[in-house]
């Protein structure tokens, strides 16, 4: 059945009738992104005015595809479960070259985790459960609100508002802009978006159909180069809830998208594809994709987040994975500068880590993108070549890229990321194991938290909460379930997490002292201290 | 890098045998088994950063 766009309503705001009261944070756009960040600050106590100027959840599917990261961080933010019950989890992807399967591969799920590697959820119910999500929290969501001027006066920002019953100004402390790949407040700013744009059109077509195209009721995800079906070109077919199928058929450098997206035009592909299965075609778009971001994303009192700040093709799957990996980095950086808690850098550590992060979504894309769309003819040989052996030489098929599925990003090396030699290494973001009663991650994630594996006591440090695991203490206290905690973290040894579940070091003697300088240094407290 | 010899007597016979293979195919042919070749022995040296000063040293002679 076809989703059944519901229109939030719009209610005249107070600031038509009057000034509003100073707020801590303004989010532009409702999408997965400004969403997820009101509510992770909501959750910190931090209120956020969101304003978008639609009323409605994504139009089409969009993104589909959510990593174990991002559903991991959904789960801290309330909606990850929710997420997990509703899409398809799916393991098994199968590349072909014209009719013959070349490579496989299994995401092969490694027990003990709460959330699987991956699964597939339209981006309208991800916005759907955010918004709930979001209501249930009291968050000031403004829809039909449209930001059509901005001004940054140096300790707080001016945005000018349009709605249905006239305009309205508003003031905030910072403006988060995560209004999407078009982000009018980067317009506005005239800040250079510079990056690769590839030329390839892609058509993007969402087919409703009873019988699984798989011939196996287990969903996988199949990716074409060269299909019988469509010459010359890529496909790539992908199951969503709903019994809903994503398709996506690379057009080639010189079509009309507006005369592609027809649908005299797409039946008929789909038909080479889908036989004579009956099917109804629920969404249909041509896209062009690009690779670029901006050069920074903090300016001054606005910080951009999300596809505002960074746009990837979509072979990976990085895009909206991405942006809500800026939002678990920037959530409890800025509730703490709001609380006075933060150094003078911790928001520029945003800027640092997000734009490592990024580069590393934008090379894995580019090189995913340039493998599908050769650019000349000798880089068409290359990867002709490359499919050809990949039917014989297993190096050649793991050369073989149709995507490479975004993963957690390291933070490893970068200021504010501490030492320490246990097997899970400082910078990296956490990995979940079985408690007794329910996954690690529920009980690390959203805080500053020294976590003690086994045989290690832990210090008391002002502003990090203690939890040990398998030891009993005089702090909090959780039961493993099995050893496989230990196998993955070691015994005797202490971790010190940050909010958004990355390491900042870990401890073989955890002291006062050693604990309490990771902490400041995660905080940026040091530079603060010298300023 | 200069690439010192490492086949020593067998450098002639390798060479022999690069040229045999090429015989009777057209030049698109012949490019398209060069591209083979450099991928396979890029996995067999087995080794990025190696890899990456090979493809350095041959790409410096193209500007020659
Ligand atoms: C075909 C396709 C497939 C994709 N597949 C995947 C995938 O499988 N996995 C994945 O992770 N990502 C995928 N993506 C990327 C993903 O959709 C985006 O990264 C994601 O939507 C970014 O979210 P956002 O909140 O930053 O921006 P958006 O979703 O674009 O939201 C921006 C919001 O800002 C609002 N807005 C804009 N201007 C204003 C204004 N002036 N005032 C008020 N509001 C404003 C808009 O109405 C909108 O609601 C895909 C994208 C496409 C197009």
């Amino acid at each position: 059945m076809a989703y059944d766009y519901q229109p939030f309503p719009y209610v005249p705001p107070p600031g038509l009738t009057g000034p509003e009261p100073r707020h801590p944070v303004a989010i532009v756009g409702a999408g997965p992104i400004g969403l997820a960040l009101a509510i992770d600050l909501a959750q910190r106590g931090v209120a956020s005015v969101v304003l978008d100027d639609n009323n409605v959840v994504s139009v089409g599917s969009r993104a589909i595809c959510w990593a174990k990261r991002t559903l991991e961080i959904f789960d801290r933010l309330g909606v990850g479960e929710r997420m997990l019950e509703k899409g398809v989890t799916w393991q098994v992807g199968r590349n072909f070259h014209g009719a013959d399967e070349i490579y496989s591969f299994d995401l092969l799920p490694e027990d003990g985790h709460k959330y699987p590697a991956f699964i597939n959820l339209q981006q309208y119910y991800v916005e759907e459960y955010l918004i709930e999500r979001a209501q249930e929290l009291g968050i000031d969501l403004r829809f039909k609100n449209k930001v059509v001027a901005h001004e940054d006066k140096g300790d707080h920002v001016v945005l000018t508002v349009e709605t249905p019953d006239g305009s309205y100004t508003l003031e905030a402390s910072y403006l988060a802009a995560c209004d999407g790949a078009k982000s009018p407040t980067r317009e506005r700013m005239g800040l250079p978006f510079e990056g690769q744009t590839f030329e390839e059109h892609f058509l993007i077509v969402d087919v409703e159909m009873a019988d699984s195209p798989f011939g196996t009721d287990t969903p996988e995800r199949w990716f074409w180069f060269r299909p019988p079906f469509h010459p010359g070109q890529s496909a790539l077919l992908h199951k969503q809830p709903d019994n809903i199928y994503r398709i996506d058929l690379q057009l080639g450098p010189d079509t009309d998208p507006v005369e592609e997206a027809t649908e005299e035009k797409v039946r008929p592909r789909l038909r080479a594809i889908l036989g004579d299965r009956p099917f109804r075609l629920d969404w249909m778009s041509v896209y062009k994709f690009r690779c670029a971001r901006l050069e920074r994303f903090v300016h001054g009192r606005v910080v951009f987040v999300g596809d505002s700040a960074h746009v990837v093709s979509p072979f990976g799957a990085r895009g909206g994975n991405g942006g809500i990996q800026d939002v678990d980095n920037l959530g409890w950086k800025l509730a703490a500068i709001l609380e006075s808690a933060g150094g003078n850098d911790l928001l520029e550590s945003y800027n640092t880590e997000r734009v490592y992060g990024s580069d590393e979504n934008i090379l894995n894309s580019t090189r995913a993108t340039n493998f599908m769309t050769p650019k000349s003819p000798i880089e068409a040989m290359f990867r002709d070549e490359v499919l050809r052996m990949a039917h014989h030489h297993p190096f050649a098929r793991r050369l073989v890229n149709s995507g490479r599925l975004s993963l957690p990003c390291s933070l490893a090396g970068m200021p504010m990321i501490g030492t320490g030699d246990g097997p899970v290494a400082p910078g990296m973001a956490i990995i979940d194991a079985p408690l007794q009663d329910g996954w690690l991650l529920e009980q690390v994630q959203g805080r500053f938290v020294l976590v003690g594996f086994g045989d290690v006591t832990l210090p008391e440090v002002t502003g990090v909460d203690r939890l040990g695991i398998g030891q009993s203490a005089e702090y909090p206290c959780v039961a493993p379930d099995g050893d496989l905690v230990f196998e993955r973290y070691g015994r005797g040894i202490a971790y010190l997490f940050r909010p958004d579940g990355h390491v900042v070091a870990s401890f073989q003697n955890p002291t006062a002292e050693k604990v309490q300088g990771a902490y400041q240094r995660a905080l940026g407290a040091k530079t603060q201290v010298t300023a | 890098m200069r690439q010192d010899d490492k086949l020593g007597t067998e450098g002639d016979a390798v060479y022999a045998a690069l040229l045999t293979a090429h015989e009777g195919l057209s030049e698109a042919e012949s490019h398209r088994m060069n591209a083979r070749l450099v991928l396979m022995l890029a996995n067999q040296v087995g080794d990025a950063d190696t890899v990456q000063q090979l493809i350095a040293d041959a790409r410096a002679l193209a500007e020659d």
